[in-house]
C-alpha cells in the first residue's frame, strides 16, 4: 500500500493527492517569452484517474513535467503552486525534489525505446530506481524487487529478461518495463505521458488494462496525458481539456464527453471518427493552426478558429478572456467560453453531423 | 534524374516573391454551417468502377545474410502472397499492426523495392517486372505520400523546389510555366501560393503534409499510395488532411491505397478495407461487412481493442478480446495459419493447413478455418469442403471452383455461403438442396 | 563478435599490404630514384643521372627488375630474412627484415626497435592526458551550457588552438626546463628500467601535447554531451530521483563517449606515426623525425618501415575502437 509523505505530517486523506493551483510556466527564448502554461489549476485524488487531453502546444506535457520539477530551473520561469500530498514543489530545493521523484510521484514517458537507456540492462535500470530511494538495500534485494515488478507487469520469464537490453524487448514489453520502473517504489501518484501513443492498438489495450489493474492494486492517483479521446473515455474518471497552455474544460469524464460545452472540445470530438459510426457522420476539422505561445491572441485563445464565434454578441470573444467557470450543467463541469447556451448548440448543430444516430435518440428522448 | 539544382529556382528565375496578400490571417473563421458544407461523409463505394491496380500473389522476401560469408541463411517473409484490387477513383484501405507488411506493400507498389514474386498490373503493365527505364514514365501515375512530415521533406530545399522537382524530372511542363503550376498546386492543397520560397521548417506538421501531397499531385497521378499520411499529426489537423484527400479524390478522380493502423480513419476514407497480419491478408471486405460483420478473429480482436469515445457514457472498460503473446517473427512464421499462436479459437487443423482466402459474400473474403461472426464461430472448420477433406473422401467440384476463385483477384459473382455451406451466386444457389450446416453433402449439378 | 573480429583482421591485413605496395611503387617509379641518391653519396656527389656508376647501382639495388618481383623480395625478407647488397657490400638481414637504411647502412629493424618505444611512450602519455583533460572540460562545459563557465572554457580552447604548436612546444621547453627547473629535463628512460624516471622524463612533453590536443576533445565532448543530456533517457533518470552528477556520469557520459572514441582511435594512430615537431624540439629520437628525414633523402627502406608502422597502427586502432564500441554500446555487441 502507499504511504503518503506530507511535510506537515498530516494524515493521508487530508486534501487531494495532487493540487495544481494557478500554475504558470514560461520559457524565455531568442524569439521572446513562450507562455507554455498559464494559470492552470486541477486536482487529483488517490485512486482516481485524471485524463489531460490536448494537442501539441497545449502545454499538457510541460505542466506535467513541472509537477516533478523536471524543468531546468535556470531557464524555466514557474509561478503558482503544485502540492503533492501537501508538499510544495514549486520553488522546492533539489533535495526535496529528488526525494519526491520516483518515490512519492513517478512519471512514465511516451517512447519507451528512447526513454530507457539503450546501453544499460533493464534490470540495472529498475534496481537503480529502487536503490536511489532505499540506499540501505543490497544489490541483491534490489534485483529481486526488479524481477518481482517485471513479473507483476506481465513480462514472461522475468528472471531471464531482467538482464536484457531495451532493444531486445518488443514495444509493448518495453512500455511495461517502464511502468514497472515507475511503480517500483509504490508511488502515490503516477503521471503517464502519452504511454500508449507509439503502440499498436491491441498492445495499447493491454497497457491500459495493466495501468487500471495496478491503480486498483496500489490505490495510486493517475494522471494520464493523451490526445486520444477514446483512451480518456475508457480510463479516466475526470477530464481536463487544455488548449494554448490553459485549461478550457474540466469535469467528470462522462459529463465532458457526453455533454461537452466548449467549441474546442466539440472540434476534438468531431475530428475523430468512430469505428462504429453512422456512415453519414461527417469528419469536421478545426480550421487553422494551434495558437502561437509567443504572442497569444487577445481574448479567448480559440476564437481565431472557432466556428461558433458568430453566435456570441459583440466583440466579446476577441477582447475578453473567458474565465474557467461552471456552465449550465452544474458546479462540477467547468468551461472557458462565452457562449450563453452551449448545450443546445451542441445538440442541435454539432451532434447531428458527427453522430446522427445519437442525435435521433436524443431527439426521441426529448420528444417522448 | 535531371541534374537540376533546386537552388536556381530562387530569386533569379522566379524573380522576387510577390507580397503576401492572398490569405488574410485576420479573416474570421468560417461559420459552422459553412464548415460542415466543406466536409465529407464516409466515402462511398462505386461497384462499377474498373480496377486501376490489380495485385496478384505479391511476395517480398528479404534475404538474411550470415555475418561472415554473406550467405543467405534465412528469409524475412515481409509480404507473403497478397492479392487485391484498387478501383479507379476509389480507395482501398490496408490496415494492420507493426510488422504486418503493409508499409512494405506500399513500397512495392511504387517500386521502391522490386517484388520477389507476383504481379502488380497497372494499365496493362506489370509494375513488378518492368525495367527501371520503363518504370520512369509509370511513376507519373503512381505516387506516394509518407508518414513523417518532418523527415520526408528535404529541409534544404524550398517548398517551391520540392513541388517543382517532379515537374522538372519528367519535363511535364515547359520551364517558364513551372512556377505557375507550383502555385496552383499549393493553392489546391490549401497553402498560400506566395510561400513557395519558404523552407519546410517554417511550416507546421499539417502544412508540411500538405506540401508532400502537393508534390505527389504535381504529375496528376492515377494512383496515390498514402503510407500512414495522418498518423504523425494532431487530431484536429488529421481531420483537415483527410478532408483534403477526400476533396482531391472527388475533384481529380485519384485512387488511393490508404495504409494505416487507425481503423477509424480508414473506415471513413475507404469503402473497402483489407486487414493484414504477418505478410498475409486475413480479411478483405467492404466497409459494412468488415466493421459490422467481421469474420476473422484477428479483425474482431482489432476492432474490440479500439478505444471508444461513446464508452464514456456507459462508464468503465468494455469487454475486449484479449490476445495473448507477441506477434511472431516474420522470419519463421507459424505453420499453417499464422495467427494461430495468438488466436482464441485455434485448433489442430490451423497448424496443419493454411486457410485459403475464400469469398464468403458479394464483397467479403476471409482466410480462417472457423470464420464466423463474433460469438458465432462454428465448431467444425468451414473450409473442410474446400480442402477436399470431407468424411467420405470425395472430391468436391463446386468447392474446388470456389477455391480457385479464392486466389483470384477481385470479387466473383459466386461465393461460398457459410450458413448453407454451399456455393451461392448473387441471389441464386448453384446447388439445389440446402444441406445440414457443417455437413458435407455435395450439391446437385 | 568473433566473426566480426576475424573479418576486421583480415581486411586490416589486406589494407596493410596495399599500403606497403603503394609506398613501394611510389618510390620505385618516382623521380630521382633512390639509387641516384646512394650513388651520389658514395661517390661524393660525382654521380649524375647519366653516369655509368648509376647503372651499376640501379642494377645492384634491383631497379632494373620488375617492380613486383622486387616487392616480393622485400615481402619475403619481412618474413624470412634476406641478404641485401648496397654498393659493394652485402648485409645479412634476419627476419623480420625491414631492410638496411641507405643513409647509414644500419639495420632498419634495429633502429625501429630503439625508436618506436619512445614514440609509443609519447603517444600513450599524451593521449591519456588529452582524453582526461578534454573530456572533463567538455563535460563541465556541457553541464553549464550557456553560462560564463561554458563560454570561458570554449573560448580558451579556441585561444589555445590558435597558437601554433611548435611555438607552444618551444616556449615551454625553454621556459620550463632549460632556463628554469620547474620541470625535470626531458629525456627518455625505458619504462622497464625505471618507470618513475620514464614518467618524469616525459612529463613536460605529455603535458604540452596533452593540453594542446585536448582543445578539440573539449569541443567534441561538449557537443556530444549536450546531445546526450537532451536524450529522453536522461529525463527518465532525473524523474527517478537521481542526483545531477549521477545522471551525468552514469547515464549521459557513456553514450557521449561513443563519438569521442571514434576520433580518439584515429588520433592515437597518428600519434604513433610520430610527432615530428615534438621529437625535434625536445630532442627525442622517435620515429617521426627519422621517417621524415628518410623521405627527403629517399631512404626507401626506412620510409617503407615507417609507413608500415602507420598502416598497422591505424588498422589496429580502428579494431580496438570497434571493440571499445561493443563495450560501450551493447546493441553493437549483439548484432
Amino acid at each position: 500500500m502507499t504511504t503518503l509523505m506530507s511535510a506537515s505530517g498530516a494524515a493521508a486523506g487530508d486534501g487531494p493527492l495532487l493540487a495544481v493551483d494557478n500554475l504558470t510556466v514560461r520559457f524565455p527564448t531568442a524569439d521572446g517569452l513562450v507562455h507554455a502554461v498559464t494559470e492552470l489549476s486541477y486536482t487529483v485524488e488517490l485512486g482516481k484517474t485524471l485524463g489531460i487531453v490536448g494537442e501539441s502546444g497545449s502545454g499538457k506535457s510541460v505542466s506535467s513535467m513541472a509537477v516533478l520539477g523536471l524543468h531546468d530551473s535556470r531557464t524555466a520561469r514557474i509561478a503558482g503552486s503544485i502540492r503533492i500530498a501537501g508538499e510544495e514543489v514549486v520553488g522546492a530545493d533539489q533535495g526535496t525534489l529528488r526525494r519526491i521523484r520516483g518515490n512519492v510521484a513517478a512519471m512514465i514517458f511516451q517512447d519507451a525505446l528512447a526513454a530507457l537507456h539503450p546501453f544499460k540492462r533493464i534490470g540495472k535500470q529498475l534496481s537503480e530506481a529502487y536503490l536511489v530511494h532505499h540506499p540501505q538495500a543490497t544489490k541483491r534485494e534490489a534485483r529481486r524487487r526488479a524481477i518481482q515488478m517485471l513479473d507483476r507487469v506481465g513480462i514472461p520469464q522475468p528472471e531471464r529478461r531482467v538482464d536484457d537490453f531495451s532493444h531486445q524487448f518488443s514495444g509493448g514489453m518495453r512500455q511495461r518495463a517502464m511502468i514497472a520502473m515507475g511503480l517500483i517504489n509504490d508511488p502515490s501518484l503516477l503521471i503517464a505521458d502519452e504511454p500508449t501513443t507509439a503502440l499498436d492498438v491491441t498492445v495499447q489495450a493491454q497497457i491500459l488494462d495493466l495501468l487500471q489493474d495496478l491503480q486498483r492494486e496500489f490505490n495510486s492517483g493517475v494522471v494520464l496525458i493523451t490526445h486520444d479521446l477514446g483512451v480518456v473515455a475508457e480510463v479516466a474518471d475526470d477530464v481536463l481539456v487544455m488548449y494554448g497552455g490553459r485549461g478550457v474544460e474540466y469535469g467528470p469524464c462522462r459529463e465532458i464527453l457526453t455533454h461537452p460545452e466548449m467549441p474546442y472540445t466539440w472540434g476534438l470530438l468531431s475530428s475523430v471518427p468512430d469505428v462504429h459510426a453512422d456512415p453519414n457522420a461527417r469528419l469536421i476539422p478545426i480550421t487553422g493552426n494551434p495558437p502561437s505561445l509567443l504572442d497569444p491572441p487577445a481574448g479567448c485563445l480559440f476564437h481565431p478558429r472557432c466556428a461558433h464565434v458568430h453566435k456570441v454578441s459583440g466583440d466579446l470573444c476577441r477582447t475578453v478572456l473567458p474565465e474557467l467557470v461552471p456552465g449550465p450543467r452544474g458546479s462540477g463541469h467547468l468551461k472557458r467560453c462565452h457562449l450563453p447556451d452551449p448545450e443546445s448548440i451542441y445538440e442541435s448543430e454539432v451532434l447531428p453531423e458527427i453522430a446522427p444516430d445519437l442525435a435521433e435518440v436524443a431527439d426521441v428522448g426529448r420528444e417522448g | 534524374m535531371s541534374a537540376q539544382e533546386p537552388e536556381d529556382l530562387e530569386g533569379t528565375e522566379f524573380g522576387p516573391p510577390a507580397p503576401a496578400t492572398v490569405v488574410d490571417p485576420a479573416a474570421p473563421p468560417p461559420e459552422f454551417e459553412e464548415l460542415v458544407a466543406s466536409t465529407h461523409t464516409a466515402a462511398q463505394l462505386d461497384p462499377t468502377a474498373p480496377p486501376v491496380l490489380s495485385v496478384r500473389d505479391l511476395k517480398m522476401h528479404f534475404p538474411l545474410k550470415s555475418p561472415l560469408v554473406r550467405r543467405t541463411v534465412g528469409l524475412v517473409l515481409a509480404v507473403d502472397g497478397i492479392s487485391f484490387e484498387v478501383p479507379a477513383g476509389g480507395s482501398l484501405g490496408l490496415v494492420g499492426e507493426s510488422g504486418c507488411g503493409k508499409s512494405t506493400t506500399g513500397q512495392l507498389i511504387t517500386r521502391l523495392y522490386k517484388p520477389t514474386h507476383g504481379s502488380m498490373m497497372f494499365e496493362g503493365q506489370d509494375l513488378a517486372t518492368v525495367s527501371r527505364k520503363q518504370m520512369k514514365p509509370l511513376r507519373r501515375d503512381v505516387q506516394m505520400i509518407f508518414q513523417d512530415p518532418y523527415s520526408s521533406l528535404n529541409p534544404r530545399h524550398t517548398v517551391g523546389a520540392i513541388v517543382a522537382t517532379p515537374l522538372r524530372t519528367h519535363k511535364v511542363v515547359p520551364n517558364n510555366q513551372v512556377l505557375s503550376r507550383v502555385q496552383e498546386l499549393l493553392e489546391v492543397v490549401g497553402l498560400n501560393p506566395e510561400h513557395y520560397n519558404r523552407y519546410p521548417n517554417e511550416f507546421s506538421g499539417g502544412q508540411r503534409q500538405r506540401i508532400g501531397i502537393a508534390r505527389a499531385l504535381a504529375l496528376q497521378p492515377k494512383l496515390l499510395v498514402a503510407d500512414e499520411p495522418v498518423s504523425a499529426l494532431d487530431v484536429s489537423i488529421q481531420a483537415q488532411v483527410v478532408n483534403l484527400l477526400q476533396d482531391l479524390q472527388k475533384e481529380f478522380g485519384i485512387a488511393y491505397l490508404f495504409i494505416a493502423h487507425d481503423l477509424a480513419i480508414v473506415r471513413h476514407v475507404c469503402p473497402e478495407v483489407a486487414v493484414m497480419y504477418l505478410g498475409k491478408i486475413v480479411e478483405i471486405a467492404d466497409r459494412e461487412s468488415l466493421y459490422e460483420h467481421a469474420h476473422h478473429p484477428y479483425t474482431q480482436a482489432l476492432l474490440s481493442a479500439v478505444p471508444d469515445v461513446k464508452q464514456a457514457a456507459i462508464g468503465g472498460r468494455r469487454e475486449r478480446i484479449r490476445l495473448t503473446g507477441d506477434v511472431p517473427s516474420p522470419i519463421n512464421p507459424p505453420s499453417g495459419c499464422r495467427f494461430r499462436t495468438r488466436c482464441p479459437i485455434a485448433q489442430e487443423i490451423c497448424a496443419r493447413h493454411e486457410p485459403p482466402l475464400v469469398q464468403i459474400g458479394p464483397r467479403h473474403k476471409v482466410a480462417c478455418h472457423f470464420a464466423g461472426e463474433l460469438g458465432h464461430h462454428p465448431a467444425q472448420p468451414v473450409t473442410s469442403r474446400l480442402l477436399a477433406e470431407d468424411g467420405a473422401g470425395r472430391s468436391d467440384e463446386a468447392a474446388r471452383l470456389v477455391a480457385e476463385v479464392a486466389t483470384d483477384v477481385g470479387y466473383a459473382d459466386s461465393w461460398f455461403d457459410l450458413g448453407s455451406q454451399t456455393v451461392v451466386s448473387g441471389a441464386r444457389k448453384v446447388g439445389g438442396e440446402s444441406p445440414v450446416p457443417g455437413g458435407n453433402l455435395p450439391p446437385e449439378t | 563478435m568473433f566473426s566480426f573480429l576475424v573479418k576486421r583482421i583480415v581486411s586490416g591485413f589486406v589494407i596493410v599490404v596495399l599500403v606497403s605496395l603503394a609506398v613501394f611503387t611510389l618510390f620505385f617509379y618516382g623521380p630521382k630514384s633512390p639509387a641516384l641518391e646512394l650513388c651520389r653519396r658514395d661517390t661524393h656527389n660525382r654521380c649524375g643521372p647519366t653516369s655509368p656508376k648509376l647503372e651499376e647501382y640501379e642494377q645492384r639495388l634491383g631497379y632494373n627488375n620488375p617492380m613486383l618481383s622486387e616487392y616480393a623480395k622485400w615481402a619475403k625478407g619481412l618474413v624470412a630474412g634476406r641478404t641485401i647488397t648496397i654498393g659493394a657490400t652485402d648485409y645479412d638481414c634476419s627476419a623480420p627484415c625491414l631492410g638496411v637504411s641507405y643513409r647509414d647502412r644500419t639495420s632498419v629493424s634495429a633502429q625501429l626497435k630503439e625508436r618506436f618505444p619512445i614514440t609509443l611512450s609519447l603517444a600513450v602519455g599524451a593521449s591519456v592526458l588529452y582524453l582526461l583533460i578534454g573530456v572533463t572540460m567538455g563535460v563541465l562545459a556541457a553541464r553549464r551550457r550557456g553560462t560564463t563557465t561554458d563560454r570561458l572554457l570554449v573560448s580558451s580552447t579556441l585561444v589555445f588552438s590558435s597558437v601554433p604548436y611548435y611555438l607552444v612546444a618551444l616556449l615551454s621547453m625553454l621556459t620550463l626546463t632549460i632556463s628554469t627547473d620547474i620541470f625535470p629535463r626531458v629525456e627518455y628512460h625505458p619504462f622497464l628500467d625505471n618507470p618513475l624516471k620514464w614518467a618524469t622524463g616525459l612529463l613536460l612533453v605529455w603535458l604540452v601535447l596533452g593540453i594542446y590536443g585536448s582543445t578539440s576533445y573539449t569541443r567534441y565532448a561538449r557537443g556530444s554531451m549536450v546531445e546526450s543530456l537532451s536524450e529522453d533517457y536522461v529525463r527518465t533518470a532525473r524523474a527517478k530521483g537521481l542526483s545531477n552528477s549521477a545522471v551525468v556520469v552514469k547515464h549521459a557520459l557513456r553514450s557521449a563517449l561513443v563519438p569521442v572514441a571514434t576520433i580518439f582511435g584515429l588520433d592515437f594512430a597518428f600519434l604513433l606515426a610520430g610527432t615530428v615537431f615534438t621529437e625535434k624540439i625536445f630532442g627525442l629520437e622517435g620515429i617521426g623525425k627519422w621517417g621524415l628525414d628518410a623521405t627527403y633523402i629517399k631512404d626507401l627502406p626506412v620510409v617503407q618501415a615507417t609507413s608500415l608502422v602507420l598502416a598497422v597502427s591505424v588498422v589496429a586502432a580502428n579494431i580496438l575502437v570497434d571493440i571499445l564500441y561493443s563495450f560501450l554500446d551493447p546493441r553493437v555487441r549483439l548484432s
